[in-house]
């Protein structure tokens, strides 16, 4: 049985307990954080934004709707460059990083159009539209990160499997502003009223802008933390697999 | 005999520094979708030696010999093979080596000239046709050239697989289980090349289910048992000597 | 490392090696030739007759049908490599792996241009659509080549899962949505023009150049093990 008894194995090692209180610590935050701002998110986008004139109670849905639809992207953007970093340093732990964001996202992009869903019939009277160019540019996000985890799932934990899905990541990204200009000149006549709210800036009292601001930092919290918590699960699990292997193989020479 | 077990850097010491050796190994790990296969093996092979790679199955036996050949790449550990880094000079080392491995690596649709003449300009060999004819006439399937490899018998595959690794003179060949599915002119014809390439001073690495030949063919053997260097020394042992080697490991792993 | 030159003949002789071998095997030809046929077909009889849709409609399902066609036909080339298993053959060889990207994807956009110079006429046939103009041209060739420069890299992907070419589809057609959207486009304006139409044509070459270098770039990555 080996003893740590010597200085800089000792020092190496507290460093590292450390390093992960400090971790757990920017974590508990982040969820004390989030746990805070979410309740203050919803009482502002349901009862201290202001009702709209036009739409009714049922335009507060954008309190959610649009934070949503901006942190989609923000989680496919780290993906994309989590990727790119897999590729050339080759470090499992970009990889981990990549599909966890991917996950989150895809849940946040699932959210962004249930939301978006919601609120267009009851403006529109109909769930969806294809003219509306974030809502389907956002769609065809969802399919390519839902190809991407489908593609994991079907390449497991192997290292060809990371490599592969890493390609998908750093290609699906630099679809995106294609797909938003060939869905924005698609529909090119555009007749949307409804668009004004979510362009937003000029049109709204500053009780809505700080039910958006809010709502906006909840999410991102949010999404932060569930990175970090699905990125850790994937990291045990990762280890525990590593850790039984190792242990049937020593077994098999002792 | 002697049975040593753990080479580590013996043979370093044993090189002559100024020789680039065929193949030096260092503490090459490989994992497969987490489950360890090669666990650090490291082994020196001199220029111009003909190794019997042995072992069980399983062992990683063929995994080693894919990473030689450039096609799987060690999780951890070195790899240089005529001086060359594995990792860096990766193209260069691919025109010095010829691999056999299990599958034939030819093309079915295409005739056994096609498929040499294509890995001819693959390789950029100079004045291919007549390389590849001279080839096809050397592993005895001159009559069989415009026959597509999917008409051809198993034997005849292997010969022609055997012509394609040979095709840009390889400094080290590479041969797993080469002599599987040959028939015995065959085997006369691979031990012709063995010998012819031995006496050029060209490396070649082959591994075999057949002990007793292998022994016989090669100059040197490594054994390796759960991806470890058991043996690494004069192939003049007899089988069951090299048996012992795998057996003492066996009873300690128990039944296996 | 490797020269040019060299990899220039390399490329030829994969390209080459790779029309041999298809032509042998012949039956991927007639499939998907029947296929982009049969879908033109369907269309026709799913969506109403009247003269006046089929020549909005018409564009649709042409490239709905080359989409489809496509994918089928993109397996081949790499498929034809991985039937034994593996990549291996080519990967021992001292070649550059752009160089094997370029090669199968050029296979892959002359297997489908071809299918494409068929059904094209019958298209123009049935659906009784003018596009029998130079103009289809830049169209088709921009948008096949877009369409395989993603299929190409993907069809490699997927060969080597455990779904192998079934996952082929799923990964490619989100990502060349783009394309179709304009080529679509593209080819309705060739019969109705539009004014002040957005640059369609611009777009399909953005995409490809685009991807054809993202392809080129990560090729090696997905092939190597």
């Amino acid at each position: 049985m080996k003893t740590l008894d010597q200085p800089h194995t000792t020092t190496a090692a507290t460093e590292k307990a450390q390093r992960a209180r400090w971790l757990l610590y920017g974590e508990i935050a982040l969820g004390v954080g989030a746990l805070i701002l979410m309740p203050i998110a919803i009482w502002a986008a349901l009862a201290y934004a202001p009702t709209d004139a036009v739409q009714g109670d049922v335009q507060r849905i954008i309190y959610l709707h649009v934070p949503l639809a901006i942190l989609p992207y923000v989680a496919f953007f780290v993906v994309f460059v989590a990727s790119i970093l897999y590729l050339w340093r080759r470090d499992q732990r970009w990889d981990t990083l990549a599909y966890a964001s991917a996950e989150v996202g895809v849940v946040f992009t699932t959210l962004m159009l249930v939301t978006g869903m919601l609120w267009g019939q009851g403006f529109w009277g109909r769930p969806w539209d294809w003219a509306d160019p974030r809502l389907t540019t956002t769609f065809i996000l969802w399919l390519i990160y839902v190809s991407y985890l489908l593609l994991r799932f079907y390449t497991g934990r192997s290292e060809s499997g990371a490599r592969m899905a890493a390609v998908l990541g750093i290609a699906g990204f630099i679809d995106v502003p294609i797909v938003h200009f060939a869905v924005t000149w698609w529909r090119s006549v555009h007749p949307d009223t409804n668009y004004l709210v979510d362009n937003g800036s000029s049109a709204l009292p500053p009780a809505a802008t700080f039910a958006l601001l809010v709502s906006f930092a909840a999410f991102t919290l949010l999404y932060v933390l569930l990175t970090i918590q699905v990125y850790r699960s994937l990291t045990l699990r990762r280890a525990a697999l590593e850790l039984r292997a190792r242990a049937e193989d020593a077994a098999g020479e002792s | 005999m002697t049975l040593n077990l753990s080479p580590a850097m013996r043979d370093q010491v044993a090189t002559p520094p100024s020789q680039v050796n065929a193949v030096v190994a260092k503490v090459v790990r490989k994992t497969f979708e987490l489950k360890p296969v090669l666990h650090g093996v490291s082994l020196t092979i001199p220029t111009g030696a003909t190794v019997a790679l042995l072992g069980p199955n399983g062992a990683g036996k063929t995994t080693f010999l894919r990473i030689l050949a450039t096609l799987a790449r060690p999780s951890a550990g070195e790899v240089a093979i005529d001086g060359l880094d594995l990792r860096r000079d990766t193209q260069a080392i691919r025109g010095r080596i010829g691999y056999l491995g299990h599958q034939p690596l030819l093309y079915d649709e295409l005739t056994a000239e096609e498929n040499l003449l294509f890995f001819a300009r693959m390789h950029g060999v100079r004045d291919g046709q007549t390389r590849v004819g001279a080839l096809l006439e050397r592993v005895g399937l001159r009559l069989k050239a415009k026959d597509r490899v999917r008409d051809l018998s198993r034997g005849q595959t292997q010969r022609l697989a055997l012509a394609r690794a040979l095709l840009h003179e390889p400094t080290l060949l590479l041969l797993d289980e080469p002599d599987a599915g040959l028939d015995e002119q065959g085997i006369t014809l691979l031990e012709e090349i063995l010998r012819e390439r031995a006496e050029a001073g060209q490396t070649t690495i082959l591994t075999t289910h057949d002990l007793a030949w292998g022994l016989r063919v090669a100059d040197r053997a490594v054994a390796l048992v759960t991806g470890r260097v058991v043996y690494d020394g004069p192939a003049a042992l007899t089988p069951d000597e090299a048996r012992e080697t795998f057996r003492w490991r066996e009873t300690r792993e128990g039944a296996r | 490392m490797i020269s040019f030159r060299l990899s220039l003949d390399q490329f030829w002789a994969i390209v080459v090696k790779d029309w041999r071998a298809e032509l042998r095997a012949r039956q991927v030809w007639v499939s998907m030739g029947f296929f982009a046929l049969l879908a033109l077909v369907v269309f026709n009889f799913a969506f109403d007759l009247r003269v006046e849709n089929k020549a909005s409609v018409g564009p649709g399902a042409l490239w709905i049908a080359f989409l489809f066609a496509s994918v089928l036909g993109l397996g081949r080339t790499l498929g034809a490599e991985l039937d034994h298993g593996s990549m291996d053959r080519l990967l021992l060889c001292p070649v550059e792996r752009q160089v094997i990207y370029f090669a199968k994807l050029l296979g892959n956009v002359v297997f489908i241009l071809i299918v494409q110079a068929v059904a094209i006429p019958i298209f123009a046939v049935i659906y009784d659509v003018p596009v029998l103009t130079p103009g289809i041209i830049p169209i088709v060739a921009l948008g096949t080549l877009g369409i395989a420069a993603v299929g190409t890299l993907f069809a490699a992907v997927s060969a080597q899962t455990r779904a192998r070419e079934a996952l082929a589809p799923l990964l490619t057609f989100p990502l060349v949505i783009p394309v179709v959207i304009a080529a679509v486009k593209a080819t309705e304006a060739l019969v109705q023009p539009v004014a002040n139409d957005a640059p369609w044509l611009g777009l399909l070459l953005a995409f490809a150049i685009i991807f054809v270098s993202v392809g080129a770039l990560t090729f090696q990555y997905v092939v190597e093990e």
